[in-house]
């Protein structure tokens, strides 16, 4: 059963046909690992990827890490057979590629459903997400955001999509309508917004920067394709002593108001009004994650 | 299940193993194991191969295996992946 609301400061890919890895997958410390049956893995591999994959997830313990599935796009004929190993196999969540509509969502949701049905799993176990790798793709992240029950988040897709806008990747500025698209669609929605990989693992300092970046923007989490990038994500995700500092001080004001029965509280001859309230508690939640996850890794 | 023709499956790689399978009309399984943890692993192995043959019906085949280290998760995918080729058959059969 997948958890709506979860920690995911980093989604780790997994090629799906790549028993090393998959066997590691969970001594990295991401918080979700996501096998994948799409890009990584070669046309005349999908079946023993699927079986892979299917075994895998049937057998191995991966602890309290989100499990996920990119499985391939229904309309290229494998992402149904996909669907009937993954969700028999109890995958948390699926991951859909290259969505172009909210059609593409309810299409994969009703294969799942059927599925669930068929297997005498209940249905709604499985939960999607949807990645986002097109120009109409992200001028429909809103409904594609609302489609589905089951979707945890929406993501984008960064290397379909710049190539579809007849750009490349940069620093950035390339992808800022699509990841503020996304990220208001994501919040409108209530689900979660995921970035894209970076794929130059040996550049620590331009993924620190983009990582950072995403972070002020508002996304969850990013995408990873290397073990090596969790560390540095995980770090800019957790919040500085100084805010620490500030939103205790905040509860604090908060708590001492109620006690004294008054509706109005504030720090430092200023009022805190009730934004401040909720970022401050979302600030201290996010810590205590990281930090229970993180150490519970160490 | 019958099998048509010789297939192979999985890689040489590190904790993977690689299946091949030559199709018999009689004689039925003749398994040929080679493994990088032989000694602790061994039996364990071609217990996993013979089993899944068995639950897939697969009577009489020569089954070549060389082995680098892998989970019974790994053998047993890589085992089905194999016979379906060989079969090339599709119908797979996925359980909860």
């Amino acid at each position: 059963m997948y958890i709506k609301d979860r920690l995911r400061r980093s989604m780790m890919f997994i090629p799906g046909n790549n028993p090393g890895m998959i066997r590691d997958a969970n001594i990295y410390g991401a918080d979700s690992i996501m096998f994948d049956l799409e890009d990584s893995v070669a046309y005349t591999e999908k079946d023993a990827a699927r079986l892979l994959v299917y075994n895998a997830l049937k057998t191995l313990n991966f602890g309290r890490k989100e499990t996920v599935v990119r499985i391939n796009d229904l309309s290229s004929g494998l992402g149904a057979a996909d669907l009937e190993a993954v969700v028999r196999a109890g995958v948390q969540v699926v991951r859909l590629p290259k969505t172009d509509s909210a059609q593409d969502v309810i299409d994969c949701e009703r294969e799942i459903e059927r599925i669930e049905k068929e297997a005498g799993i209940p249905v709604g176990t499985t939960g999607m997400m949807a990645a986002i790798e097109s120009a109409n793709g992200v001028l429909n992240a809103a409904s594609i955001a609302k489609a589905s029950d089951r979707l945890i988040g929406i993501a984008l897709g960064a290397e379909d999509y710049v190539t579809d806008l007849k750009t490349t990747r940069s620093d950035g500025i390339e992808l800022l309508f699509a990841r503020s698209m996304i990220l208001n669609a994501a919040r409108a929605a209530g689900i979660a917004a995921l970035d894209t990989v970076y794929s130059d693992v040996n550049n620590e300092e331009g993924f620190i920067a983009e990582a950072t970046i995403i972070k002020k923007l508002g996304f969850d989490g990013k995408s990873i394709i290397n073990p090596r990038q969790i560390e540095p994500l995980h770090k800019v995700f957790m919040p500085s002593e100084k805010d620490l500092n500030k939103a205790r001080a905040i509860m604090d004001a908060i708590a001492e108001a109620n006690a004294r029965g008054s509706g109005v509280a504030s720090l430092k001859g200023k009022m805190i009004d009730k934004p401040v309230v909720i970022r401050a508690q979302r600030l201290l939640d996010l810590y205590e994650a990281g930090r229970r996850i993180d150490e519970v890794e160490d | 299940m019958e099998l048509k023709t010789n297939s192979t499956a999985g890689t040489m790689e590190s904790s993977d193993i690689m299946i091949m399978l030559e199709p018999r009309t009689e004689g039925g399984i003749e398994l040929e194991l080679t493994s990088s943890v032989m000694q602790q692993f061994g039996k364990q192995i071609r217990k996993v191969i013979l089993d899944t043959l068995q639950e897939y019906d697969v009577q009489n085949a020569k089954v070549e295996a060389v082995d680098k280290g892998a989970l019974d998760c790994t053998v047993r995918a890589r085992t089905v992946a194999a016979i379906y080729r060989a079969a090339q058959r599709s119908d797979y059969r996925w359980e909860v």
